[in-house]
């Protein structure tokens, strides 16, 4: 019934159908929701404000509160610089937030809005902070647009103020749930290294449930620790589309020597997070850790003969598809589909490192699999990669859910959005208990189809 | 626990778009800007344009400008169809930069074209996003040159997103739709009986419900705006010998254009909740003056009101005495559940909406109790203080109101986009009782 779209391929030159990215205003809205006691505000029309709040509301399934700067016509042909000051007195006035964060929207970046001149003269409460990111829409995707409201922080707020670099490390997670940075920070805590991850939305867009709303939730990194940032001895940079230029900014900023790794997703990712940081500080890797390296392990042995030689195809954003094609390989499937709507390189502001399809090719001939890969594609090219070369498992956001449907293979919802299940935003994928939760979700779907495939004679019980 | 800083406050700018009856004597502003530095609830240009046209079934959506706009409308509205699915898809020009420096026309025309070969269709709605009213392109040429080369028609929607708010929006829609209904040379016959209805977009079905009371009592429904519509049908529409709206924020000026264009005759009826289903369908009636008609009416309210009257009683037990607080799109929503409230014995203590009118507001004044408070694009800290204020224990809302609810403890309804139920007409009416229920009574609020 959904089922629109050919088999046959075309080169097509006019834009996007079904696209597998958002724009940059809403990976700047989430990024800003991480810091604690911060009100995001976008500067464009009110539309776009309304868009970004509804998209995470329904991921995150929690109120999001952001402020527009309510563009009219008379702000498109004048400027936005009135309105924008406007918007920053109301806001303290009203929301009384720690800090406002403001990033642009391809309207105010069209008519040219000088945003850091707008700010050093608006008329900002004593001991309060405005931040902003350039985020204009017709470039790179909504992780661009994370990476530059990440930046923004390292740009207004990192100092370096002490002699020697302190015991502390930097993480910047990239655009992953609440669940995913409650984990980060669980290892580090049993690592014993003081951290400050920044963003951190856990405990803002995962708060619980108390009868009172709470305009700005316990959670988020707090302003003082986003200043201290320039006085760590390491910044580790988890994705190197979403977090990177932040890290390399405070490492210009601050002389904070910046680490690009990867999303720890499965075993090898996750590794080499722990060995970078017992390289850097003197800490053993705990025996709890340990052990949980050694369950993972146990699963994967366990479990394996599911997983080998399956064909899948994994959309999403890049920092997530580098780490899950790196984990599908180590469990012995096939990645023969693997695309992000993310363009591969950034534009004049969007400058993600990186080249995606290279880095994807390179793990796939290491493994040995031949394999499609494009950056800046749409789920229109997955569906006919799919009808040209059929799957057994498909990967990705909720849009997957149409080419699920239509060419009838199972279906395991990663990444963002999410927008007809819930829990996922809790749950860590990152580390070797969200690989667990990974190797529980593949496996789920694959035997749910093969007991619901099975013929009377052929369905098992012990599988 | 921290409290929300406005517990005590209202944005000095906001104390007009707010008043308790009873209280106040002035009248509510309304249908004007949202104050800047604003967490509104409110949505663009764009937004009301694409909602309003976007359940037409058989026709490609493409929306002109950056990524967003197109992602974050892709098949959102739960509009049903019962044929083409094309309009599930989400087309955009995905413009980048060198588009915006060099003029995006080029690349609005390849989209056109690839389009049009990979889904042939005989309509094209080519939206403009904020950035296109800036960048000059010139959406009238491209669509006019694109409507030759393929012979179909392909229509610009002048919905750039500051050009004021979702109303005017829902007037870009009603323009495009115009156009589209126009009729060529020969002029079509008009059919006896028949009816458009318009401002249903057949959220879980609800058009197909209106469709079987019509036809029931020998009324043909024509087309629906634009619920389950499709090119054909709505090629038709200057048919029909009356509109009926349902929905009056989006379709009001369409059906009076109809009216000055065509001399189709218009009249505002409302299928939410018994009372108004029944004189809505009794206004309609009327207006044909066929006694024939007007019998299988009343047979036809009898039959359906026995069926579901007994359940709604049952619900109105367990409900009374409940407190609602409504936050919907438009005014005669609004105006709807207050009175559908009244049939299951719930009370509304607050209610306001994004787009009302002001003859809707004053229509609300009159219906609500002293003490009910009323408010024009309220935002989250608003509609907090009035709710923990007023009692309420249920809040109708949509997709940003849910969470917010949730939060506080108070059970809550979605009367927009996410509803998955049809909540028109009779059964509508049962399953409205039923959704307040399976909230209002779930053992969770226990453990808040």
């Amino acid at each position: 019934m959904l089922n629109c779209t050919p088999k046959e391929l075309k080169e097509r030159t006019g834009g996007v159908i079904n696209p597998a990215k958002t724009c940059q205003p809403l990976g700047a809205m989430y990024a800003a929701l991480g810091i604690h006691g911060c009100l995001p505000h976008s500067h464009g029309s009110q539309g776009c404000c309304s868009y970004h709040r509804m998209h995470l509301t329904r991921h995150f399934r929690e109120p999001i509160m952001a402020s527009t700067s309510s563009f009219t016509e008379g702000a498109s042909v004048f400027g936005g610089g009135a309105n924008l000051k406007t918007a920053i007195k109301n806001v303290f006035t009203i929301y009384n937030p720690e800090i406002m964060a403001v990033h642009t929207t391809c309207l105010s970046e069209t008519i040219g809005d000088d945003l850091p001149t707008i700010i050093r003269t608006a008329e900002i409460p004593e001991g309060k902070v405005v931040i902003h990111a350039n985020t204009p829409s017709y470039q790179g995707s909504h992780i661009t647009g994370f990476s530059n409201m990440t930046k923004g922080m390292v740009n207004y707020l990192a100092e370096a103020t002490t002699e020697t670099k302190k015991e502390q490390v930097n993480i910047i997670p990239g655009f992953v749930n609440p669940g995913d940075m409650r984990e980060i920070k669980r290892i580090l805590k049993i690592m014993g290294i003081k951290t400050i991850l920044f963003p951190d939305t856990s405990g803002v867009v995962d708060s619980p449930m108390t009868g009172e709303y709470a305009m700005y939730p316990r959670g988020g990194t707090q302003l003082k620790d986003l200043v201290d940032t320039g006085n760590s001895k390491l910044t580790v940079a988890l994705g190197s589309y979403a977090s990177a230029d932040a890290a390399n900014q405070l490492e210009r900023k601050c002389q904070v020597p910046a680490v690009v790794l990867r999303t720890p997703i499965g075993v090898k990712a996750t590794d080499q997070l722990l060995m970078t940081l017992i390289n850097k500080f003197t800490v053993d890797i705990p025996v709890e850790l340990e052990e949980e390296r050694g369950q993972l392990v146990d699963i994967m042995t366990d479990t394996h003969f599911h997983f080998h030689g399956k064909k899948v195809a994994i959309f999403g954003d890049p920092d997530i598809m580098l780490a899950m094609t790196e984990f599908v390989l180590s469990l012995g499937m096939k990645p023969i589909h693997v695309l992000t709507g993310t363009p591969g390189s950034g534009g004049a502001l969007g400058t993600a490192l990186g080249n995606f399809e290279k880095e994807i090719q390179e793990l796939l001939q290491e493994a040995g699999v031949p394999g499609k890969v494009k950056a800046g594609g749409d789920l229109f090219d997955l569906h006919q990669w799919i009808k040209n070369e059929p799957v057994d498992l498909l990967i990705g956001n909720t849009y997957g859910k149409y080419i699920a449907r239509a060419e009838d293979i199972p279906f395991v919802r990663l990444g963002f959005p999410i927008l007809d299940r819930s829990v996922h935003s809790y749950l860590p994928v990152v580390s070797y208990k969200g690989a667990m939760r990974l190797i529980e979700m593949i496996s789920n779907a694959l035997l749910d189809r093969a007991d619901r495939d099975a013929k009377d004679e052929d369905f098992e019980l012990v599988m | 626990m921290q409290k929300s800083v406005l517990q005590d406050t209202v944005f000095h700018e906001r104390e007009d778009s707010i008043i308790t009856k009873g209280k106040q004597k002035k009248q509510l502003t309304c249908d004007t800007a949202s104050v800047a530095g604003c967490v509104s609830q409110r949505a663009c240009v764009y937004c009301g344009a694409r909602v309003v046209l976007n359940p037409v079934t058989d026709a490609i959506h493409l929306v002109h400008g950056p990524i967003g706009c197109a992602s974050y409308t892709w098949d959102i509205r739960g509009s049903l169809s019962s044929g083409s699915e094309l309009y599930r898809n989400s087309f955009s020009t995905d413009l980048k930069e060198k588009d915006v420096i060099f003029g995006g026309e080029k690349k609005l025309a390849r989209a056109i074209d690839e389009l049009v070969a990979e889904y042939p269709t005989k309509v094209v709605f080519v939206y403009a996003t904020c950035i296109v009213g800036v960048i000059g392109d010139d959406l009238e040429a491209v669509c006019k040159a694109a409507s030759a080369k393929h012979q179909i028609e392909v229509i610009p929607v002048q919905s750039s997103g500051f050009a004021g708010n979702k109303a005017a929006g829902y007037r870009a829609a009603c323009d495009a739709l115009l156009r589209l209904i126009k009729p060529s040379q020969k002029k079509n016959k008009p059919k006896a009986s028949t009816v458009n209805y318009l401002g249903d977009f057949n959220l879980a079905g609800e058009v197909w419900i209106i469709k079987d009371y019509l036809k029931q009592i020998g009324i043909e429904l024509n087309v629906a705006f634009t619920g389950d519509s499709h090119y054909e049908a709505l090629k038709n529409a200057t048919t029909a010998s009356l509109n009926i709206i349902q929905c009056a924020g989006s379709m009001i000026y369409l059906a009076q254009r109809m009216e000055e264009l065509y001399a189709i005759p218009y009249m505002n009826i409302s299928f939410l909740g018994l009372e108004d289903t029944a004189a809505s369908l009794r206004r309609i009636v009327d207006s044909f003056g066929d006694p024939e008609m007007k019998l299988c009416l009343e047979e036809l309210l009898v039959r359906e009101t026995s069926k579901v009257k007994p359940t709604l009683d049952w619900y109105r037990e367990r409900l009374q005495g409940k407190k609602a607080a409504i936050y919907v799109g438009g005014g005669f929503k609004a105006i709807s559940l207050i009175k559908q409230f009244r049939e299951i014995g719930i009370d509304v203590v607050m209610i306001g909406t994004q787009t009302g009118r002001q003859e809707e507001y004053q229509t609300i004044n009159e219906l609500v109790d002293e003490g009910t408070v009323i408010l024009d694009d309220a935002n989250p800290s608003e509609l907090e203080k009035f709710m923990v204020e007023k009692g309420a224990h249920l809040l109708v809302g949509g997709v940003k109101e849910r969470p917010l609810a949730y939060k506080l403890g108070i059970a809550f309804i979605d009367h927009n986009h996410d509803r998955k139920h049809p909540l028109s007409g009779f059964v509508g009416a049962v399953n409205l009782a039923k959704e307040v229920a399976t909230t209002l009574c779930s053992p969770v609020w226990q453990y808040v």
